[in-house]
């Protein structure tokens, strides 16, 4: 069934009678042509794009509990295509330009809304990183340009000029922004159910059938489940579940904490970062603020931080804007980030025949979401790499051709 | 004043009458009155709208899971949105206003999206506003934003400061309730340190609000007596207005203290809010319970709480919501409620008991098997219709409801680590599970003990189970008579009759006819079931609301609630001021500050600041007349190169490297060679990462044998010690060198320009020969300046002109840069800063941090020859992997103008002679540049693909940013003296 | 969380700076067979682990030696710290 503001009207006087199931809750076939691993963003847009452009008919999407739950429910839910080595530009750009075709796509509102995003930086040094991102995004045909102090005050008039680190610039990408991010799982997830694919939640995936370097299918809570092809795309769990399958990634999984504040009426109007400190603050549609910083910095499966974070996160919230102090925040959360060597993703073949994996997107996961999930259908179709997936390599580990935006190497945790 | 709704007796001061003003309007209140409580006794019943629909909304609670009674506490920069009423300490003087309307509160323009409230039920946005595509942003968007959130922040700086704070104890008791008291006593006796915390003033928990003995006495004189005692015990430090907020790894709680909220100023100097953090061996969580209600149509009206409230606001805040109230309960706990307000004159209209074998109570008409299924009255509660279990029906007067559901332990901390309550079947209620903290245990009501007794009993059993944990001896203490009231639970979470929509979130408007829409749509798991629905969402995080929405959705799954599961607990427990958790890191404190020794000597003579990570270092120092900072930096540069500058380079890294194995450590950490370096000898070193990358350059001096000083950047000063301790450590563990930072121990000055040498005669003692024979380029030495000062002396050069760096304990730098200025006064000497600095640099083609950018090898810095292939160094493996050997890979390479006049800027992007600015033309960018006063034009280096092959090529530099596009050459990065002979002068 | 440290008892973990698995400290031979593939391993490739776990920590607010924590990835519960050198040493490695 479409969706639209009519019908909204038809069942408000229909005692919501017609609303249909977003998705089925079917039982597992014995044996899919591709099966994908995690029922998140990525692996929801996976089966979207492998159901509509790629045409393929048997797919299944396979979530170890709700579909949503992993980092796509976790995230602070920006959207931009601002990076400065061509790799990522072009790659992050096109994602940007999918979300904004998304809900036309999808028949789903994902509320993706292109207010701004705002990079600010304090020194000569980082004003001149600005200007080569900005420059290499105009390259590419995006937006990008570089603001002085007198236009940021215009812009935020609440915001500490002159603290600890004074602001002198930041670059603005206007089509950047926000995005619901529970929508986003649930719009893929409707159209491609929609199309036949079968969501198979609470599904835990316990191993794989491997047989001569082929990979025969998946064994989980449900039962082994045949497919041709088996795409992984669990990231924050890249590392255990690949370990099922005896492959060793250059991924280390990592917390990030995200936090938000009570409901308050409109005071941030666009998305800004901070230069001086990890930090990064929006606010939703419903008038929370939404905070977010740095990793905690060691490995960590627990989806929880610990006070030096969430500590460092306020004090550059309150140090930027000062007259946030009185605000309350609500809640802390954390995710679970595949923290890759290079801080880029992983879309690529493995060893073993028949399984690929998508994984190590570092802090890029949400924004990629749309292109993610179009070169992982290539890839899982035609077996051959999307042209824009293909610095993505894991080989490039072994090569050298590495991306690594930030300059910090093997490290995962400064990634 | 009225005070219309006061009752006698409670725990609030009539000596001390206190002047408030809430919306306009003045009142009265008492010194130990709520904002809410002290309204409701005013016969104030309206305080706010909900949030989507904007429906009336009254008192609910008497606690901090209040969802409905958030008001803006104070005015002008002390405002503070989203308060609740009903933790809010009434002050003399306070104002507050109604959030949440437009127009007023009374007649709310907005809560005309009440009539559309079928269009605008759960998740209705997802299905809408997707057409036409601009009008999102253009105009739903906006509208949505500016009806959305509560409160409003006054945009204004905050006043008031905020501290944090360490505390250590053995035992961290949460919570001061009957379970809480006792388990204090209990440690407290036995002598363990023990921190007692509360969220409320006052200790006592419900023994406050009930109307029980303790031991013989009134439970509120027990309570006293039990402070008293705990008050007069130094191993015992009480904490009232303290809020556990969080249960984080090892024993450490995040405890938020309201030092001074419940004043109308804060004391000045003192904080308004202290983040403690304490580290606990043990902890006890005596959190106690929240009621929850039971469901039904209509139950949102000002007028319809709790029933545990109504009474707390009567006993304890003397103050009854109406005059004449009713009861709907599903246990016995709720009769008490009855009691309490007849016993203080408030007439009890009737007690609506859904349990067929419901006990009766005199003095008061209670009808058995019975139901709440509507209510009436618009701005407050004036009746309730009832529903028999034989059908019939009928409606009573009465102006508030007090309705007990049952209550729900407050297990919120034993799942800060992940870990989830379980569903315990005989009182209904979710208690705390198996995974809980480590070191945390459980007493009393927050464990599923609801009686006074039980609580008693556990808090003082658990602190002895936690103190012999810790090998202290605590003996079980008598405890006191107390009460085991009845509890006799049967589960109703919401009444299948009545027409009208029946509220389960309060705050959100999130009704069962939503829940049951999610569970149609499919969105059934607790978590879809929150998000989509918003349930659960707002400032209570639905403490009140949750229990009752999973059962439902269980009811409508065929599961059982164990198998329903509730959603996830997160800190903070209640939600905790933004400044508090800032403290005094923010501001210009967020991070501190380091200053060179020149540091005031600079700010002496307005240099302006740049900063570089902490430190502050001076970029040029202006002499009168200049207006540009270029007639200041190119000044200071040509002065260099012709006579002598000056500059403090203190920031840059110093290590102090010690040990017969000294040599060849650092050349295991040098990717050039070091073992065979001369003593009184300095060498140019580059450092890279283990995959290959340079992350660092600098120099290391060979003092003596077995003592090397080397030098780092400014910003990986941390980073260089940190990997040579890891290299030290762990990989040559038995390697006889030490190392130690040394950085801000010496005041290190560049001193470069032809004059130079002249200049450091003058101040270095005439028994050091620092002629060029005797201290030729590259020397180093250990010296002593103007009658005996210990130095340290190297001929290195960044600038390219005869210079020296000269290092001397810190407490002498100012004094030795004054003494330097002055003495060469005719030499013409000139401070120069880091623009000057950047620009000889630039003109010689040295690397700095803009260069080596973390990505950059050897090869492409073009430096590749001065990896050792002869030696195991860190990172001379990986480096020769094909990506990084890529002969298309970047290279360092130098930029001039074709055209003079035109301007190479640091930043832009680098395309063939002919291509489009495309992205699929890049062929690099450019990491540095500046306009060159020695040469009279722009230079630039950039990272060109294969640069070192393109010598003299015209290439273009872009910058679509600024808009500018300029043709160059590709020359070498050695512009200026590129054979060196002003070094070796 | 709380690093247990062999020398100067419990200190909070913002005195220190992680670094990661242990298994760094066990660097290849530069002139060994295949040196390339076996630096590519130590460098880029990791266990990762949903439980116990050795780690490197460096005490850089304090003494600045090198720790190895045994520490559970998913309770974050620490069972064991020692000094990295003798780890190192126990390992085999020394000059």
């Amino acid at each position: 069934m479409n969706y639209s503001g009519l019908r909204v009207i038809r069942e408000a006087f229909n005692g919501q009678r017609g609303w249909k199931p977003a998705w089925r809750n079917p039982e597992p076939k014995p044996n899919y042509d591709i099966i994908v691993i995690g029922g998140g963003g990525h692996g929801l847009a996976t089966a979207h794009y492998l159901a509509t452009k790629y045409g393929e008919k048997c797919i299944a999407v396979v979530e170890k509990g709700w579909i949503g739950s992993g980092n796509a429910g976790r995230n602070t839910t920006i959207v931009r295509g601002d990076y400065t080595l061509p790799p990522n530009t072009r790659f992050y750009d096109h994602s940007v330009g999918l979300w904004e075709s998304m809900e036309r796509e999808l028949n789903f509102n994902v509320m993706h809304s292109q207010r701004g995003v705002l990079f600010l930086h304090h020194n000569d040094a980082e004003r001149d990183d600005h200007y080569r991102k900005t420059n290499i995004m105009r390259m590419q045909g995006t937006d990008g340009e570089i603001l002085g102090p007198e236009k940021l005050r215009k812009m935020y008039p609440s915001m500490n000029f002159d603290g600890r680190f004074p602001i002198t610039g930041a670059y603005l990408h206007r089509r950047g922004g926000t995005a619901r991010h529970d929508a986003v799982v649930w719009g893929y997830a409707r159209s491609a159910d929609r199309r036949g694919v079968d969501i198979l939640q609470n599904c835990k995936v316990t191993g794989f059938r491997i047989e001569q370097g082929k990979v025969l299918g998946i064994e989980t809570t449900r039962g082994f489940i045949g497919a041709n092809k088996v795409g992984v795309s669990v990231a924050g769990n890249t590392s255990r579940v690949m370990d099922m399958a005896g492959i060793r990634t250059p991924i280390e999984s990592h917390i990030l904490q995200a936090f938000v504040s009570e409901g308050l009426k409109p005071i941030i109007p666009g998305q800004v970062n901070y230069g001086a400190g990890h930090f990064y603050i929006s606010q939703s549609d419903k008038g929370g603020l939404v905070l977010g910083g740095d990793l905690d910095q060691y490995n960590s499966c627990a989806q929880r931080g610990n006070l030096p974070v969430f500590e460092s996160v306020i004090e550059a919230a309150v140090t930027l804007f000062p007259m946030l102090s009185r605000a309350r925040l609500l809640r802390a959360w954390g995710g679970l980030q595949d923290m890759s060597m290079d801080g880029h993703a992983v879309i690529d073949e493995t060893p073993i025949k028949g399984l690929y994996l998508n994984g190590g997107w570092c802090y890029g996961g949400f924004k990629a979401t749309p292109a993610a999930g179009e070169c992982f259908a290539h890839l899982l179709s035609t077996e051959q790499p999307h042209e824009l997936a293909k610095p993505y390599r894991l080989d490039r580990f072994r090569t050298g051709y590495l991306l690594d935006e930030k300059g910090q190497g093997p490290n995962p945790n400064r990634q | 004043m009225t005070q219309s709704n006061r009752l006698n007796g409670g725990l609030i001061n009539r000596g001390k009458p206190l002047n408030f003003n809430f919306d306009g309007r003045a009142y009265q209140g008492y010194e130990g009155d709520t904002l809410a409580s002290a309204l409701m006794a005013n016969g104030v019943r309206f305080l706010g709208r909900s949030f989507k629909y904007h429906r009336p909304r009254g008192i609910f609670t008497a606690g901090s899971e209040e969802p409905n009674a958030l008001v803006e506490l104070r005015s002008g920069a002390r405002q503070e949105p989203n308060t609740r009423a009903t933790v809010a300490e009434l002050y003399e003087g306070l104002v507050a206003c109604s959030q949440n309307y437009k127009g007023s509160l009374r007649y709310d323009l907005l809560a005309l999206n009440d009539l559309f409230s079928d269009i605008l039920s759960a998740g209705f946005y997802y299905k809408t506003f997707m057409w036409p595509a601009a009008f999102w942003e253009k105009v739903y968007e906006p509208i949505i934003r500016s009806a959305a959130g509560l409160g409003r922040l006054s945009g204004e700086d905050d006043p008031d400061e905020y501290e944090k704070g360490f505390l250590h104890c053995d035992l961290l008791v949460i919570g001061g309730g009957p379970a809480g008291l006792m388990a204090s006593l209990t440690a407290g006796r036995a002598g363990a340190n023990v921190i007692l915390a509360d969220e409320d003033c006052r200790f006592g928990g419900r023994l406050n609000v009930e109307q029980e003995d303790v031991g013989g006495k009134p439970a509120v004189e027990w309570v006293e007596q039990a402070v008293a005692e705990l008050t007069a015990m130094d191993n015992v430090r009480l904490m009232p207005r303290s809020t556990a907020m969080g249960a984080f790894d090892h024993g450490i709680y995040g405890v938020v203290e309201r030092v001074q909220d419940h004043l109308h100023t804060p004391v000045e100097g003192k904080p308004r809010q202290t983040l403690w953090r304490v580290y606990s061996k043990r902890a006890i969580l005596c959190a106690g319970a929240t009621e929850r209600p039971i469901v039904f149509p209509d139950n949102d009206r000002p007028g319809v709480m709790l029933a545990g409230s109504m009474r707390a606001y009567a006993n304890r805040w003397a103050a009854t919501p109406a005059r004449m109230v009713a009861v709907f309960t599903n246990n016995d706990d709720g009769h008490r409620t009855a009691v309490d307000l007849m016993a203080k004159g408030v007439d009890v209209t009737v007690i609506v008991d859904a349990r067929l074998d419901a006990p009766t109570l005199t003095g008061v008409r209670l009808i058995s098997g019975a139901h709440v299924i509507g209510t009436k009255g618009r701005h407050g509660l004036s009746s309730i219709r009832v529903r028999q279990a034989d059908g019939r029906e009928e409606t009573l007067a009465c102006g508030a409801l007090g309705v007990s559901g049952g209550w729900n332990p407050n297990v919120h901390l034993t799942c800060h680590q992940g870990g989830r309550p379980v569903w315990n079947e005989s009182i209904a209620a979710f208690v705390p599970g198996q995974n809980i903290p480590v070191g945390m245990s459980v007493a009393g009501a927050a464990k599923g003990l609801f009686s006074t007794e039980d609580a008693l009993r556990s808090g003082a059993e658990e602190a002895v189970a936690a103190l012999e944990s810790l090998g202290i001896a605590a003996s079980a203490l008598k405890l006191p008579r107390a009460v085991n009231s009845a509890y006799n639970l049967q589960p109703l979470y919401h009444v299948p009759h009545g027409k009208g929509r029946a509220w389960l979130d309060l705050q959100n408007d999130v009704t069962v006819k939503d829940v049951k829409l999610a569970h149609q749509e499919n969105y059934r798991s607790v978590e879809h079931l929150k998000r989509y629905t918003t349930l659960g969402m707002g400032t209570d995080q639905g403490k009140t609301a949750n229990v009752n929405a999973l059962a439902i959705m269980a009811e409508l799954t065929g599961k059982s609630i164990p198998e329903t599961g509730t959603t996830i607990f997160r800190p903070p427990y209640t939600p905790v001021v933004l400044g508090t958790i800032g403290g005094r890191t923010v501001g210009k404190h967020f991070h501190p500050t380091r200053e060179t020794p020149t540091d005031k000597w600079a700010r002496e003579h307005n240099a302006p600041f740049d900063t570089a990570g902490d430190w502050m270092r001076a970029r040029w120092f202006p002499q009168p007349g200049e207006t540009h900072w270029r007639q200041s930096a190119d000044r200071e540069a040509c002065n260099v190169r012709k006579n002598v500058g000056i500059c403090d380079v203190t920031t840059l890294g110093k290590i102090d490297v010690q040990g017969a194995d000294a040599a060849s450590f650092l050349n295991r950490v040098y990717a050039n060679g070091f073992a065979k370096l001369a003593v009184g000898k300095v060498r140019y070193g580059i450092m890279l990462r283990e995959d290959g990358a340079c992350y660092d350059d600098g120099t290391a001096a060979r003092l003596a044998e077995e003592h090397f000083v080397i030098t780092t950047t400014t910003a990986n000063a941390g980073a260089v010690l940190r990997n040579m301790e890891f290299a030290r450590q762990c990989l040559w563990p038995d390697m006889d060198v030490q190392l130690i930072s040394t950085t801000e121990a010496w005041a290190q000055y560049a001193i470069a320009g032809p004059k130079s040498r002249e200049l450091l005669q003058r101040i270095v003692d005439s028994e050091f020969d620092i002629s060029n024979e005797a201290f030729p380029f590259m020397a180093c030495d250990s010296v002593t300046l103007c009658g005996g000062l210990r130095a340290r002396l190297f001929r290195i050069s960044f600038s390219g002109e005869l210079a020296y760096e000269l290092a001397v304990p810190t407490r002498y730098g100012d004094a030795l840069w004054r003494r330097m200025l002055e003495l060469g006064q005719d030499l013409g000497v000139a401070p120069y800063g880091l623009e000057a600095l950047d620009i000889m640099r630039i003109e010689k083609g040295h690397p700095t941090g803009r260069e080596l950018d973390g990505r950059a090898t050897a090869l492409m810095l073009g430096m590749g020859r001065m990896v050792s292939r002869k030696k195991d160094s860190i990172g001379s493996t990986l480096d020769q992997r094909e990506g990084l050997t890529d002969p298309n890979g970047l290279r360092l390479v130098g930029l001039k103008p074709v055209n003079q006049s035109e301007v190479i800027t640091a930043g832009s992007q680098l395309v063939n002679e002919t291509a489009p600015v495309h992205i699929d033309s890049e062929q690099g960018h450019v990491t540095s540049a500046c306009i060159s006063p020695h040469l009279g034009h722009s230079i630039g280096m950039a990272f060109l693909k294969g640069g070192d092959q393109r010598m003299g090529e015209i290439i273009r530099v872009v910058d679509p940013v600024r808009g500018t596009d300029v043709k160059v050459q590709v020359i070498s990065t050695h512009f200026f003296d590129p054979e060196g002979g002003r070094l070796r002068a | 969380m709380i690093i247990n440290h062999p020398l100067m008892g419990p200190r909070d973990r913002q005195e220190f700076t992680y670094l990661g698995d242990a298994c760094l400290i066990d660097r290849p031979d530069w002139q060994g067979g295949n040196a390339m593939d076996q630096f590519f391993e130590y460098v880029y490739l990791r266990d990762d682990p949903a439980g116990t776990h050795r780690e490197l920590w460096y005490h850089e607010h304090g003494d600045r030696s090198w720790l190895v924590v045994t520490r559970n990835t998913v309770t974050h519960e620490i069972t064991n710290v020692e000094l990295a050198s003798d780890v190192a040493r126990k390992q085999g490695r020394s000059k």
